[in-house]
Order: structure tokens, then sequence, then C-alpha cells
């Protein structure tokens, strides 16, 4: 992706230059509002209202697990997980939905309502869901960040292992996560994006990794300083 | 099962009321009877009434079902088309300004003295509680579960059929329980304009003949079924359209 973008007139970015790295994990950071949303709304064609202006390679068919898990309340479980077959008027592999709600660990939890469900279990549904999806580009909106802590390390560390060798775009607030989770981290300011070395170690890294904490110190460091 | 309590002594204290009134202006029981002479009409009527009940509640079912059919259809499709939006919607609205009671004589013209002028009035007066209250739900789908069809390569016809049809369901089942109780007005009011059955048809041969007692048998009836519709209706809404909240 090569452009500006604005909606209704106002500038979100400009000049932004953004290559995903195909078959790995791409970071993007940055302070609220800079426009990580509208790249991510870009790349999955869902940016009504925002003007783009530049070169956009469309990644075709992209699966997307956002911060909020977007069941739909009248669906089982396992409904849940097959929905995009059904709205692609596609035949639901049902079999192959049970196989992945038991790689996230709801086996027992198939025929459930996602409101019996917690937070953390409707995340994993949704995970089993994008995982469903099995398209070679994901856009991660912030997945983790309404979870507690123990649930998001545990959920990384899930996604990580199930989104391997897929080209992953992760939009996160979190320079650990990022540290964690990023094979490129990429910090978007006004002017542009900044990249920061990451660690080399494969993914999802350990928390207490010495590699990990000294990235997650330099991301801090740079996301506080001044623009 | 406090509300089952709560409408035993509503009634109650209706009749309280009620014998009171007869006992302290000692009204004559031509105009109004009281509540004991009443009940003990609907007794000794109960096969008069009956026969008429079921006219009317024919007419009710067979109109709120058609007029709930024609409202989910009508949602959807001013829901999926702007242009069908822009050119019916003020139609909608205008139909609301007509009174019922001036359609009611121009309906019996057109569809006769039986059973479909008066389905058509119940039809007319509860198509548009349906079709408001589920276009509404249908225009306010989570913006978000709309997106996520998009994003999964859904089409409209099926983001609507999968995502904001099962969505605004709720807001179906409350036009619905509207209806219920509309749909017996609709009914009446087409079977006062012309009719040789019905509840209607008996309220008005009773007032005509003064026979208080008997017309207010057939106004308790009346009442009595429509709280059982609707009563009915809600339990049918909650069992099978309210799952999606």
């Amino acid at each position: 992706m090569t452009g500006s973008a604005a909606i209704d007139g106002t500038p979100i970015f400009s000049h932004l230059d953004l290559t995903l790295t195909p078959d790995s994990w791409t970071c993007l950071l940055g302070a609220s509002g800079v426009g990580k949303s509208t790249v991510l709304r870009l790349f999955a064609g869902l940016a009504d209202g925002v003007t783009f202006d530049g070169v956009l390679c469309a990644p075709g068919r992209v699966a997307m697990l956002a911060q909020r898990d977007f069941l739909m309340p009248w669906l089982s479980v396992l409904d849940n997980v097959i929905l995009g077959a059904r709205l692609r008027g596609e035949h639901p592999d049902r079999t192959l939905a049970r196989d992945r709600l038991a790689q996230v660990g709801l086996a027992d939890h198939v025929d459930k309502l996602p409101l019996s469900l917690s937070g953390g279990q409707r995340q994993r549904v949704a995970l089993a869901r994008t995982l469903m999806e099995d398209c070679a580009v994901v856009l991660l909106d912030e997945p983790f960040s309404a979870l507690d802590a123990l649930t998001r390390a545990q959920m990384q560390e899930l996604t990580a292992e199930l989104l391997r060798g897929r080209t992953v775009l992760l939009v996160t607030h979190d320079p650990n996560e990022a540290a964690r989770l990023g094979q490129t981290i990429l910090i978007m300011t006004p002017s542009g994006l900044v990249e920061v070395t990451a660690p080399s170690t494969p993914i999802p890294r350990d928390i207490h990794a010495t590699d990990v904490l000294r990235a997650q110190t330099d991301l801090f460091d740079h996301l506080r300083r001044p623009i | 099962m406090t509300g089952w309590r709560a409408g035993i002594a509503a009634t109650c204290l209706v009749l309280v009321l009620w014998q009171t009134v007869i006992w302290t202006t000692g009204v004559a029981r031509f105009i109004l009877p009281p509540p004991a002479l009443v009940a003990q009409t609907i007794w000794e009527n109960r096969a008069l009434l009956a026969e008429h009940a079921v006219i009317t509640m024919a007419e009710v079912l067979i109109g709120l079902a058609l007029g709930a059919a024609l409202g989910f259809v009508s949602a959807i499709a001013l829901v999926a088309s702007p242009t069908a939006r822009a050119l019916v919607r003020p139609i909608l609205v205008f139909s609301q300004a007509v009174p019922v009671f001036a359609l009611a004589p121009i309906l019996t013209l057109w569809l006769g003295f039986g059973l479909w002028s008066k389905i058509t009035m119940a039809l007319i007066i509860i198509y548009f509680p349906v079709t408001s209250s589920f276009f509404d739900a249908l225009m306010r789908t989570n913006h978000d579960w709309v997106g996520l069809a998009k994003v999964m390569g859904a089409n409209p016809a099926r983001i609507m059929w999968y995502i904001r049809v099962p969505a605004a369901l709720p807001g179906f089942a409350s036009g619905l329980r509207l209806a219920a109780v509309y749909a017996p007005i609709g009914a009446i009011i087409g079977e006062w304009v012309g009719a040789s059955k019905g509840l209607g048809y008996l309220m008005l041969l009773a007032n005509g003949r003064a026979k208080t007692d008997l017309m207010f048998a057939a106004l308790i009836v009346l009442a009595v079924l429509t709280i059982l519709l609707h009563a009915a209706v809600n339990k049918l809404c909650e069992k099978t359209l309210d799952c999606a909240e």
C-alpha cells in the first residue's frame, strides 16, 4: 500500500508506504488517531467514506479478527464458525469446524450460544472462525486488548501457533505484544512509518526473553518520543 | 406468577368499581348492567357467543398471519431498495393519516359482507406497526456484523438473510405483539360496518335491541380473547424470535 487517505477531506495519513512481508507477522503500532485502523479497513475493503489516493495492492479475500468477537448471538458456537461458508453460499464443512474448535480448546462448547461463554472463550471462537476462513492474509485489529493479562498471553501464543505461515498484519497498542509477535515491527506516525528492529527469534516469543524485553523498551522509547 | 396475580387483582378492582357505581347511582340495568347479570348472560348465551367468537377470531388470525407476512416482506424490500424506501415510506405514513373507519365501508363495498372485508381491515390496521418496527430494527443492524460479513465475501442478499433479518427479529416480535392487540379492533370495525356474523355484529345487534347485558357479554368475550391472543403471541415471540437479544 502506497498513498494517502482522507475521510471527508480530513487527511488521515499521507505518503504511507506499507508492504506486508509474505508468510510473516507485521506489527503496526502508533498513537490513537494516526490511522492504523484505516489502513486495516483499506486492506479489508471496508473503508466506506475513506478517500484513498495511491496504489493499494489488494490481498484478495482476507480474514479478520477484531478487538470484539462479533459473534452472532443467535447462532451456536459451531454455526458461528461456519458462518463464512454460509455467507458465501458454500457447503459448510462441519467436521473441519469441529476440528478448529478443538484446536482452540473449545471442543466441549460446540453447541452452546456465545452468551454462555466467557470473553476469552468467545475470542477463541472468533479465532476458530478466522482459521475456518483459511485466507492467506489475516488482519488482526487489537484482537487481545479486551482480555485480561493471563488470557491475553495464552491467546497470543495460540494465535501465533495457529496462524503460522500466513501473512498477518497485527494492529496493536501494546509494545509487549509487538515484541512477542512481530517479525516486522512498524510504528505509524503522521510523517510515515518507522521500522523498529524486531527480535529474530521465532514467534510466539517468551515473555521473559531478554530480546523481547529489550524490543519492548525500544518500542516504548519510540512511542514516547515527541513527534 | 406475579403477572397472573396482578391481572386477577386488576380484574377484581374493576368489578368492585363497576358494582359500586351501580349501587351508588342506582343506574338502570339497560344502561349499565351489573357484573353478575353479565356473567349470567355470558353463561346462558355461551353457544351464541362461541359461534360469533369463532368467526371474529378466524378473521383476526388470518388477518394477523397475512399482515405479519406482508409486513415482514415489505420491511425487507424497503431496507433493500432505497428507491422503494423513497417512494413507499411517504405513502405508508399518509396511509396512517386516513382513519380506518373511513375505509371500512369501502372495503365492504369492494370485498362484500363476508370474511374478507374484515380480514383486510385487520390486515390494514396491523400492517403499519409490523412493517415499521421490523424496518427500524433492520436499519439498526450492527455495522460491525455487516462489515464482518462483507470481509467474508457475502453478497447483499446473503447479508440480509443471514445477518440483518435474524438480528432484527426482536423488532419484528415487538411489532407482532402490537399487532395481536390491534388486529381484533380491525375485525370489529369491519363487522360494525356490514356483517351477519361475528362479535362486532352481535354487539350492534344487542345494542339495537337494548340488550345491554349481551353487548357487555360480547365485549368481555372479545377482551378476554384479545388478552389470550396477546399472551400467546408473546409466548411464541419469546420462544422463537427474541434469541438475538
